[in-house]
């Protein structure tokens, strides 16, 4: 069954600034889906009109059958959000943070407080629950605001940059818990860690300047890229030539070597017969990410325009 | 599953009254204070001899405040905590969210409304028709402010522009309008300006009731019609013009 379809949508401010151009992807009902995408591409815009906080310019959205511009009070019943720049308002707890949410949805209090003490104790934060949310870390505050969509009952759940401002430990307890969600929600997070998204979502969006560039799960992306394996060599020289692949530049200094798999088995020999140190490993969604998005949008430019950092 | 509009009212209730004061106690007193500063400042000034009208008219503003203070606590909660936003992507509907908040803001007043009320008791003396007059101005006066923050706070994108409005606000509601003291008391041009301000015929229609001033029983109805007028065009412009979901 699908979850969510995006059928054309288009969204221009005040007439003038298009934000975003043409979208259409459809994804299933539970899972975890990936928007990644720089600064301004249109993530935060497209999620703001699947949560009907926006109205598209164009086009239309249907999650689970329901349409997010024409009956967006049926899809409220199902969706929730966490905003981009949502902060737990600092004179509650988090346990009052999500009681007060609840109630919005329309709960009964002791219901919501039930509810409220068991989405705590899933993001481990129980310990926390009755302080007040000025008192604690980015990290904890920002798990409040995701107990409090998880304690609801909606099962299309959209976070806007989950784990902006959570240390290591924290994120990857945050990506266990959303992989443990995935069976019962469609979860839609968009985010600026690449890694994030590679570890999480089944399936990936790439935007860029408001158009959905690429869309797939990791080997589908993997397979837009000419070249699937990567030769990293460390150091700030590039010590072979080879015709093998090509050979780009990042914006650090270092060179990398774009290949086949056969191929960079090859250049591997080389690189070790001559002492060079390198790692290899198959195209990561950075090296994907940063192919697409440097690559002008409807030419084929060439990976030499690469700038991997 | 069926969802329970008191909740959704209550959900305001809490989070921007209940919990604020049980959490910050300080808001509480703050709360109960303001109102008086101004009427002791009345009292003194005029020995004692405006405290009857300067009790009605901290009533009156106390309604006024706390339509005003809608206008931040709504901008406050949309631009820097996005929970209006949240609200919006939930079952929530604008009015529930907009009627609770109002909810929200009475009960935070209510300890200046309660205090208040014991003083009207001792110094007023109302009628009980006299009494009714006083709650319908003060409910048209809650009514007229807390639609005009609304339709504000839709329109404000940070602290900033939400200061400014409330600064200009503040002002035309609260500052210009003879409210704790009779209209006469002020210069005759000011008296003009007095009446740019909605707040100005509430004041005069509490005043004529309780006997402190004496107006015609034209300019009474011309007053009534007028704060009538006001709050169902204000209502027509925040129902026509407001932003809930964003175009």
């Amino acid at each position: 069954m699908e979850g969510l379809v995006c059928k054309s949508i288009y969204k221009t401010y005040d007439g003038r600034v298009r934000a975003l151009g043409n979208i259409s992807f459809s994804l299933p009902d539970k899972g975890i889906f990936a928007m990644i995408g720089r600064n301004g591409a249109g993530k935060t815009t497209l999620v703001r009109i699947l949560s009907t906080e926006l109205i598209p310019t164009k086009g239309s959205a249907t999650i689970k059958g329901l349409d997010v511009v024409k009956d967006p009070s049926a899809v409220r019943e199902i969706v929730a959000i966490v905003p981009q720049e949502a902060r737990a308002i600092p004179w509650l707890t988090p346990k009052q943070t999500i009681i007060s949410y609840l109630l919005y949805r329309g709960m009964g209090y002791s219901e919501a407080s039930k509810r409220a003490e068991e989405s705590l104790k899933k993001l481990g934060i129980q310990k926390s629950s009755n302080k007040l949310n000025r008192l604690l870390s980015g990290g904890t505050k920002r798990k409040v605001l995701v107990a409090t969509v998880l304690a609801s009952e909606a099962k299309v759940i959209f976070l806007d940059e989950p784990t902006t401002g959570l240390d290591p430990i924290s994120r990857n307890d945050l990506w266990k818990l959303l992989k443990d969600l995935k069976d019962d929600y469609l979860i839609f997070l968009t985010t600026h860690y690449l890694e994030e998204a590679e570890k999480l979502a089944d399936k990936i969006g790439v935007i860029e300047k408001g158009r959905l560039i690429a869309m797939g799960t990791m080997e589908e992306l993997r397979s837009k890229v000419e070249h699937q394996y990567s030769i990293r060599i460390l150091g700030d020289s590039n010590p072979i030539k080879t015709r093998k692949g090509v050979t780009v530049k990042g914006i650090d200094g270092t060179y990398q070597i774009l290949t086949s798999e056969s191929d960079a088995f090859e250049i591997a020999r080389e690189l070790i017969k001559k002492k060079i140190k390198f790692s290899t490993n198959p195209v990561s969604l950075e090296d994907i990410f940063y192919y697409l998005v440097r690559k002008p949008i409807d030419e084929d430019s060439g990976v030499e325009e690469g700038g991997w950092r | 599953m069926g969802r329970s509009k008191l909740s959704q009212i209550f959900a305001s209730v809490l989070v921007n009254a209940v919990y604020a004061m049980q959490n910050y106690p300080v808001t509480f007193i703050s709360t109960l204070l303001s109102p008086l500063s101004i009427l002791i400042v009345i009292t003194f000034v005029s020995h004692g001899t405006l405290i009857g009208v300067g009790v009605v008219g901290a009533l009156i503003m106390t309604m006024v405040s706390s339509g005003t203070g809608l206008q931040g606590d709504l901008s406050h909660l949309k631009n820097d905590f996005k929970l209006q936003d949240m609200v919006v992507s939930s079952p929530t509907k604008e009015a529930t969210y907009i009627f609770g908040m109002a909810i929200s803001e009475i009960i935070y007043s209510l300890p200046a409304i309660i205090v208040l009320t014991i003083l009207a008791a001792i110094y007023v003396h109302p009628g009980v028709l006299q009494a009714l007059v006083i709650v319908l101005i003060m409910g048209a006066m809650f009514a007229f402010s807390t639609v005009l923050g609304f339709l504000l706070s839709t329109f404000t994108s940070d602290v900033i522009q939400s200061w400014a409005f409330s600064g200009i606000v503040s002002l035309i509601l609260t500052t210009i309008p003879p409210v704790y003291y009779p209209i006469s008391y002020i210069p005759v041009p000011y008296q003009y300006l007095a009446y740019l301000s909605p707040t100005t015929y509430g004041a005069e229609i509490a005043q004529s009731a309780m006997g402190y001033i004496s107006i015609s029983q034209l300019n009474l109805a011309v007053d009534w019609a007028v704060l009538v007028a006001v709050i169902a065009v204000l209502f027509l412009i925040a129902y026509k013009k407001a932003r809930w979901r964003d175009p």
